[in-house]
């Protein structure tokens, strides 16, 4: 049994070893998530969207729910020239939303507690928001490092500085997701194991702090979701309209 | 005490933590050993993801909020027709109303004129009636009194001549006597009749 509470990050093949070349690609435990999480929207999705009735049945309220929020998300931060990314955005949310939630089932893996899978999520949208930057806006782009109505002096210390922030982004927001998961599903293992070390006498009170941290955890699950997407939103804003 | 208790519940959930993170194992996410097969799979799966969501349902999603935005702006149009219709519908109500009562006014006004014109002309009719029956009535009774002076007076004239015959037993002429008879009534009339 595993007292670890790490053990619950392990990452292990199912099924045979696939290699191309040298590289190893086996399906493991971790894409086994990920395509649940991705079936379970999809389902959950096409049966919203199959039915088309004036007064939405639940599921159906569900996803028309889900659609309204990320739109209203991305028009409050983004403007209308995100539209276009609407779907990636939309995917981008339900995607880490659904691989939070699976991940607190007891026994799951949770997919966004690995900084190599929102290292990958973040470094994709860091580099399409620079590609969609320059696209728009050629070299004026670069404006974005200059804010307007800086002293001169200070000029030189505030676009290092400003270059700095820009490249750190994909950093951050892989970070914040990562640790955020880890820590919150190794706080609840620690606990757990605290309610089996202390027994039906004092295993009371971990035990309760492990409700309670669940419930927390189910916010975080959402909120750390909400702000990737969120993140995303005002990556592509600059991008979009540069206000420098 | 709870208070303590908890405190070193804490201290101690920290260094497990720590002792953990330290642990040979260490964090599996810093192993690389499935980093390149996480790659491959999440591009491949979230690729997928998002095909089909921004091709198959999305599209479906937004077309039903469409579809249901403009249903529901048919209906509002379609209930504010039919108020402005209720509404006409009501005005003319009262408009026909309206005309009705004033209709009924003049009916009624008309019914009244000509009541009291019928009213008036009965009544002058009969005013009329009574004052030629009056006048008749009138014209019979001073008849009746200028005949009975004269019949008085023949009454008169022939009483006295009986009476002269019976007394004195001869014919007296009518003529005089009727003369004297006059003189006497002409007197009288010049003291009035009393009635």
């Amino acid at each position: 049994m595993a007292t670890n509470p790490m053990h619950q990050f392990n990452v292990y093949r199912i099924g045979p070893e696939i290699k191309i070349g040298n590289i190893d690609i086996s399906f493991t435990n971790s894409s086994l998530f990920m395509v649940i999480s991705s079936v379970a929207i999809l389902v959950l999705l096409n049966l919203g969207a199959k039915k088309n009735s004036l007064i939405p049945n639940k599921i159906q309220l569900m996803a028309e729910l889900s659609y309204g929020f990320v739109s209203k998300m991305i028009s409050d931060t983004a403007g209308s020239k995100a539209k276009p990314y609407f779907s990636f955005i939309f995917s981008l949310f339900m995607f880490v939303l659904f691989c939070n939630m699976f991940g607190m089932i007891p026994y799951s893996f949770t997919v966004t507690s690995h900084i190599i899978v929102t290292f990958v999520l973040a470094a994709f949208i860091f580099i399409g928001v620079t590609i969609i930057g320059f696209l728009k806006h050629g070299f004026g782009y670069l404006k974005l490092f200059v804010p307007s109505g800086v002293p001169v002096v200070l000029l030189p210390l505030i676009v290092v500085i400003e270059i700095i922030s820009y490249l750190s982004r994909p950093i951050s927001l892989s970070v914040r997701l990562f640790a955020n998961m880890m820590a919150g599903h190794t706080m609840m293992k620690v606990f757990g194991g605290f309610v089996i070390s202390l027994g039906i006498v004092g295993g009371w009170l971990p035990l309760s702090f492990s409700v309670a941290l669940t419930g927390l955890e189910i916010l975080v699950a959402f909120l750390q979701a909400y702000v990737f997407a969120i993140l995303t939103c005002i990556y592509l804003n600059d991008a979009l309209n540069l206000h420098h | 005490m709870t208070k303590k208790f908890v405190f070193y519940l804490n201290l101690f959930c920290f260094f497990t933590f720590f002792k953990v993170l330290a642990a040979d194992e260490g964090m599996p996410q810093l192993n690389p050993e499935f980093w390149i097969s996480q790659i491959f799979w999440l591009t491949l799966i979230f690729g997928s993801l998002y095909l089909l969501l921004s091709k198959l349902i999305l599209p479906k999603i937004s077309n039903n909020l469409e579809i249901r935005k403009s249903k529901i702006a048919e209906n509002i149009e379609a209930a504010e027709m039919q108020r402005e219709k209720s509404e006409q519908k009501l005005k003319d109500y009262e408009k026909i109303i309206n005309n009705a009562k004033n209709e009924a006014k003049i009916i009624f006004n008309q019914a009244r004129e000509k009541i009291l014109i019928d009213i008036n002309n009965k009544k002058d009719s009969l005013e009329k009636e009574i004052d030629e029956e009056i006048k008749k009535v009138e014209e019979e009774i001073t008849n009746l009194k200028n005949k009975s002076s004269e019949k008085i007076n023949k009454i008169a004239i022939e009483a006295s001549s009986d009476l002269i015959k019976q007394v004195i037993g001869a014919d007296v002429n009518n003529s005089n006597i009727s003369a004297i008879v006059e003189d006497i009534s002409k007197k009288n009339e010049g003291k009035g009749y009393v009635n």
